[in-house]
């Protein structure tokens, strides 16, 4: 079994998980080879998906998980971390 | 050749043609012969629409922001994702449908998961993926989407219609000129054009099948006439029109500051009619004395769900704020007719003008018309504000729609909110309200006349139709009739009467309007100064003598014909 490392995130934004940090962790997202997934409620979706995040409909006030599978499972975390923070989506 | 329409905004053009045409999209449940090659035939549509996007993406950051233009990254990502396409290929397989239909199918599925999602901005990127599904398979189909953000030289746009918000999109800079097949002086398309100051023709039958994309046309927005390919000489001779116009314009700007009086010292008002707070720059630019007409319903047209009382307070707030101590006539929802809207469904009806709509409707969905009121109570703190009902036909509906405004007013203050001063006022445009003027005059502060609507009620013909629209008759001595009625009755109790309809800015009018005592003209902001340099050139006395004259005559050829004499300047 591949180990999986998850950190946890509550949305502060009033727009909730928005397009344009979505796209951006996306893009990044689909550049690293390790599976990275989004976690919500009992929803587990791929993060290399727009549509299937954004289909969540993460709104303000909600928690979040982020998890990531394989090599460089942290600095993967910390970098797609940034995108949120840059956003203040966090 | 000249080839007419109907004069819709003053000003000349000449300029390349855009073509705004909107294909018919609709992929036919088909099944593929060819894995490979239907898939390929998806996977090219999507790549030419990626380009597109990334072309509009630039231009968007460098026309207006990055952050406007960060969402085109989010369209790019959502041709690109691999959930979909995973999706696409399984149907393919399964049920071997072609790439389109599938996608179609996938497309459609997201689109509704979004729409059903609690969160309004979440469900507004429904929008989004039907705004990129739709590029992409117009490519798949071999047709092509018109964008009119994309258009960076100076063009005439030539389209079947424009709606509010095909309108609302276009950018002043490059867009010199509008062409439309269908409408009159007072669709929307028209009102748009006006208000952006776009020089625009409307009603010009079977113009895109006449007119090929990039050829040259020749606009003239004062008669309503245009030429395709126009040699050097008339190319010219529009330009330098188009200069006089502008040059003209700007001598009218000397009148901003100045008061609307006659020459005999009568003074009346001129406002300015808005849609939204965008359009108040054009209200302070042009000197209006004030707002005589906030159509509210493009706060309620421009949203994917029923605007709440805190957006609408802060909409009716900025306006107010923005006009300072000026009066400011905000209508209520006036919705229904020809105006519907997305979240709320209506009743199909056999003659919607005559159906359930504005006030009626109000009454019907009384939460939402609450909202409303309660909006515009909070808001009466921050200016003049003047609250008007559409559509009152009798004493009880005003009577009813002044309790339900206490009724909020009272749990506002029950609330803690404070309520400022305010008005109340109604639009006259039953005839019913013209016959009983003078018993609404006790009921509320001021009357506004829409004539739009007046007319088309009073003659029983609907101004869109074409084939009666020779019954629309502004100058008939019928609506003169009522107009007078109205006005009388309002003077003797003491309130005002003003008028918000196209009769208002209708340049001819003017001297018989005034003649009658109409109190307050609102109009497009790009009329006002026109108006107000007019009405400062004439006589009340004159007009009032004209107008006794006009009450005698039994057709509008006879009072066109009179105010042929120009006898009423000072």
């Amino acid at each position: 079994m591949i180990f999986m490392v998850e950190r946890e995130y509550k949305v502060i934004d009033e727009a909730g998980l928005h397009a344009r940090p979505v796209s951006i962790m996306v893009e990044k997202a689909s550049n690293f080879d390790n599976n990275i997934y989004l976690m919500y409620e009992d929803k587990k979706v791929t993060l290399k998906s727009i549509m299937l995040v954004m289909s969540l409909g993460i709104a303000q006030g909600s928690t979040f998980k982020i998890g990531v599978e394989g090599k460089h499972a942290n600095e993967v975390l910390d970098a797609l971390e940034a995108v949120l923070t840059n956003h203040k989506i966090i | 050749m000249i080839h007419k329409g109907i004069a819709a905004s003053d000003g000349y053009a000449v300029a390349k043609v855009f073509k705004y045409e909107v294909p018919d999209i609709n992929i036919e449940k088909k099944t593929h012969d060819n894995f490979e090659a239907s898939l390929q035939q998806l996977e090219q549509a999507m790549e030419q629409s990626l380009k597109e996007i990334e072309k509009i993406k630039t231009h968007t950051a460098k026309t207006i922001n990055q952050e406007s233009a960060d969402i085109f990254e989010a369209h790019m990502q959502i041709i690109k994702d691999p959930e979909m396409k995973k999706e696409v290929i399984a149907l393919m397989e399964k049920e071997g449908y072609t790439s389109g239909y599938a996608y179609q199918l996938v497309t459609e599925k997201f689109i509704d998961i979004f729409k059903a999602l609690e969160d309004s901005y979440m469900q507004e990127r429904a929008a989004d993926i039907f705004d990129v599904s739709r590029r992409v398979l117009a490519h798949y189909l071999g047709k092509s989407i018109p964008n009119p953000k994309e258009i960076d030289e100076d063009t005439i746009i030539v389209a079947h219609d424009l709606t509010p918000s095909d309108t609302a999109q276009l950018d002043k800079r490059y867009i010199k000129g509008i062409i439309t097949e269908v409408g009159g002086r007072t669709s929307h398309s028209a009102i748009m054009s006006r208000m952006l100051e776009i020089p625009a023709i409307v009603g010009a039958k079977e113009a895109l099948s006449h007119i090929n994309d990039g050829s040259i046309v020749a606009l003239d927005g004062i008669k309503g006439e245009f030429i395709i390919n126009p040699d050097q000489v008339i190319q010219n001779d529009y330009s330098n029109k188009h200069q006089e116009f502008l040059k003209e314009k700007e001598k009218l700007k000397s009148l901003i500051s100045k008061n609307t009086v006659t020459k005999d010292n009568r003074h009346v008002e001129v406002a300015a009619n808005i849609g939204s707070y965008e359009d108040i720059e054009m209200v302070v630019k042009n000197g209006a004395e004030g707002v005589g007409l906030y159509r509210t319903e493009f706060l309620y047209m421009h949203s994917k769900n029923l605007p709440g009382e805190t957006v609408q307070f802060e909409a009716y707030k900025k306006v107010l704020q923005a006009m300072d101590s000026n009066k400011v006539i905000i209508r209520t929802l006036d919705i229904g007719g020809d105006k519907n809207l997305d979240y709320i469904s209506f009743d199909k009806e056999m003659n919607p003008f005559l159906g359930n709509r504005a006030i009626r409707l109000c009454f019907s969905e009384i939460e939402i018309f609450k909202t409303q009121l309660r909006a515009l109570l909070r808001a009466s703190v921050h200016g003049n504000l003047h609250i008007m009902f559409p559509m009152i036909a009798t004493v009880e509906e005003l009577k009813k729609a002044k309790s339900i405004l206490k009724e909020c007013e009272a749990s506002l203050i029950k609330e803690g909110y404070e309520i400022g001063n305010y008005k109340v006022g109604i639009m006259i445009e039953i005839p019913s309200t013209v016959m009983i003027a003078s018993h609404l005059a006790k009921h509320c502060d001021f009357f506004s006349i829409g004539t739009n609507d007046l007319i088309q009620y009073t003659f029983a013909a609907d101004r869109m139709n074409e084939s009666v629209s020779y019954l629309y008759q502004p100058f008939h001595p019928s609506i003169i009739k009522q107009l007078k009625m109205v006005i009388d009755a309002s003077h003797e109790a003491g309130i005002w009467t003003g008028m918000c309809g196209e009769m208002a800015q209708e340049f001819k009018a003017l001297p018989i309007l005034l003649g009658l005592g109409l109190d307050e003209f609102s109009m497009s902001p790009s009329s006002v100064l026109k108006s107000r340099d007019e009405i400062r050139k004439m006589s009340f006395e004159k007009t009032k003598s004209m107008v006794e004259e006009i009450l005698q005559y039994e057709d509008s050829k006879s009072v066109l014909n009179r105010l042929e004499a120009n006898d009423f300047y000072g």
